[in-house]
């Protein structure tokens, strides 16, 4: 009931319209009416490391859909993956999927970067993840991709017993472009936090959709979602947490905050609760506005010319989303990676 | 020294300001007294640039440039500083960063040289431990939850580091205890010197116990009705602004 639809490149039946409800701000078929022509498989060299190349650890790598090497992992222990998913093509489209699972008690930090380029393509990447009991996941995502880009992405995550989940998604947007993770508490008291921030200009669009499903008892749920939108960039926030019977204890807080800089941006947030059982606190907030005027005009005051003012609050804004961020190196990469596309 | 010349100011179409005159010499502290909505703050505004406060008639210069045809931050350059009667919080922007980031933009204005981190970082200590200020309270975002009082100090923290020569203090004392006051004042009277001048917008003759003005004067429906002493203040107090308000009507 929760779960929502399934998407294949190779059939453009599958593309949800704004007919279907989990869809209603990102048309997928208005802008992808036929399956894209697959990509090339042509060797595109690797380059370099990444976003996170300086973090080390090891490399899962898809170039236009295609792992090079492995494509599954099992984490033991402490470990640090680089789960890269390359884009390189013309108009055309590629899927992949990666499959990833910390077993109990390891400790993952995955390191997701979306790294596009060319034009007009069209990227669904997958990912399955597993949290088994008492493990602990940080992922952080980066996603750049060209203006006149299509991509989904689309996370399962499944939380055991004790698992502790953070999620940070940081993206600038693309002509059409979907984040989605869904997130299951499948046993007692899991860890969750799913975070995220975008920053669009121009024509961009970027969709950040969450579905939490708390089926288990004491789970803890919280999510912050920063954005700014200028021009006439959208950005969308669905947010939708569901308490099944009998998830008594359970704790979930959601917050999405965005800014409109300029006169014809537009921002569509939808935060949903659904709650079944009676002893939950769930709580959540939206706001959606512009800068602060008097703010602005207090920091010109000091002598700070407009422009830096607006740039400085725009990043003390979004940078909260990139403070929560748990692991020391991979938010300075985070902070870096997001204050150059400001 | 600042020169007002028959100031007009309108805020959205109402006429707040009509027809204000007053000099401030340089070295001199003059206070600006009156009843509430007699264009005391908006004196401020209009002298700081605020958007929304437009000078319809009349000139306003500072050490002989047009403070009018300037922006906001172009005026904090040439040395004008309103210390806000509630300063605004920034959230996200450490107290440090965002008067670093000030102190440079103006002297980037100037044409000066930056100042290094670790010469600010000594400044902003210095001026902090003056001030009776906990250093860690600049690690925190600028204003974020901080007190009245803790506002209050921060104010006088970036002046003390931007040295401003046109000091416009509205309303500094409200919301601060005795203790509080005299921090503040006293912070306020080690910036008196004979380059800068300073204009104390207050309601109230308390305040003026603790910074001494050369001149009074007394702001009435738009416009200066009548100027003296310190003295004017203490009348003031005793009298109240009625026979004023009423001349102006």
């Amino acid at each position: 009931m929760n779960a929502l639809p399934l998407i294949d490149l190779k059939d453009a039946s599958s593309f949800p319209s704004r007919r279907v409800e989990a869809w209603k701000y990102s048309d997928l078929r208005k802008v992808l009416r036929e399956a894209p022509a697959p990509s090339p498989s042509a060797a595109v060299p690797v380059v370099g490391g990444g976003p996170f190349e300086a973090l080390g650890g090891e490399a899962m790598v898809f170039v236009n859909g295609r792992a090079v090497g492995v494509d599954t992992l099992m984490a033991a222990g402490t470990q640090t993956l680089r789960l890269r998913f390359i884009s390189r093509a013309e108009g055309t489209g590629h899927a992949a999927t990666a499959r990833i699972s910390a077993r109990a008690g390891a400790k993952l930090l995955l390191l997701e970067t979306h790294e596009g380029s060319g034009s007009a393509y069209v990227a669904h990447n997958r990912l399955e993840l597993d949290v088994a009991r008492g493990a602990e996941v940080i992922r952080v995502v980066l996603v750049e991709e060209p203006a006149d880009a299509i991509s989904v992405t689309q996370a399962e995550v499944r939380v055991e017993a004790g698992g502790v989940y953070r999620q940070t998604v940081l993206t600038t947007g693309a002509k059409l472009q979907r984040i989605e993770t869904q997130l299951l508490h499948f046993a007692q008291g899991a860890d969750v936090r799913l975070d995220g921030a975008y920053a669009l200009a121009g024509e961009r669009h970027a969709d950040l959709t969450t579905v939490v499903d708390h089926v288990a008892a004491d789970g803890l749920t919280s999510q912050m979602t920063k954005g700014v939108v200028r021009d006439t960039a959208r950005g969308v926030f669905q947010g939708k947490i569901i308490v099944e019977r009998g998830a008594d204890g359970t704790d979930a807080r959601m917050q999405h905050h965005a800014l409109i800089l300029g006169e014809r941006g537009e921002i569509d947030a939808k935060p949903e609760l659904i709650i079944y059982a009676d002893d939950v606190q769930c709580a959540h907030g939206n706001t959606v506005g512009n800068l602060d005027e008097s703010a602005l005009f207090y920091m010109q005051q000091r002598g700070i010319p407009a422009e830096e003012a607006r740039a400085l609050l725009v990043e003390a804004f979004l940078i909260e989303v990139v403070d929560r961020i748990a692991h020391d190196g991979a938010r300075e990469v985070a902070r870096t990676w997001l204050t150059d596309r400001l | 020294m600042l020169k007002i010349n028959n100031l007009h100011v309108s805020v959205g179409d109402k006429p707040i300001l009509k027809g204000l005159t007053l000099d401030v010499p340089a070295g001199e502290v003059h206070a600006i007294m009156g009843p509430n909505g007699a264009g005391k703050s908006t004196l401020g505004y209009a002298l700081s640039g605020r958007p929304g406060y437009e000078a319809t008639e009349g000139a306003v210069s500072w050490k002989g440039d047009d403070l009018l045809g300037l922006d906001p931050a172009e005026r904090a350059a040439r040395g004008v500083f309103l210390s806000f009667q509630y300063p605004l919080e920034i959230p996200g922007v450490p107290a440090m960063t965002f008067i670093r980031t000030a102190l440079n933009a103006q002297k980037r204005a100037r044409g000066e040289e930056e100042v290094s981190a670790p010469a600010f970082l000594k400044m902003v200590r210095a001026a902090s431990s003056a001030l009776k200020m906990d250093f860690d309270m600049l690690k925190r975002p600028l204003n974020v939850g901080f007190s009245g009082g803790e506002k209050k100090r921060m104010e006088i923290l970036q002046m003390a580091l931007l040295e401003p020569s046109l000091l416009i203090l509205d309303e500094t004392d409200s919301g601060l205890d005795i203790d509080a006051l005299r921090i503040v004042s006293e912070g306020v009277n080690a910036l008196r010197s004979p380059e800068r001048s300073m204009l104390v917008i207050t309601h109230y003759q308390r305040l003026l116990d603790y910074i001494k003005p050369d001149r009074v004067h007394v702001l009435a429906a738009g416009r200066i009705v009548a100027s003296g002493g310190p003295e004017l203040a203490h009348q003031l107090e005793a009298e109240g602004y009625d026979r004023y308000v009423a001349e102006a009507a």
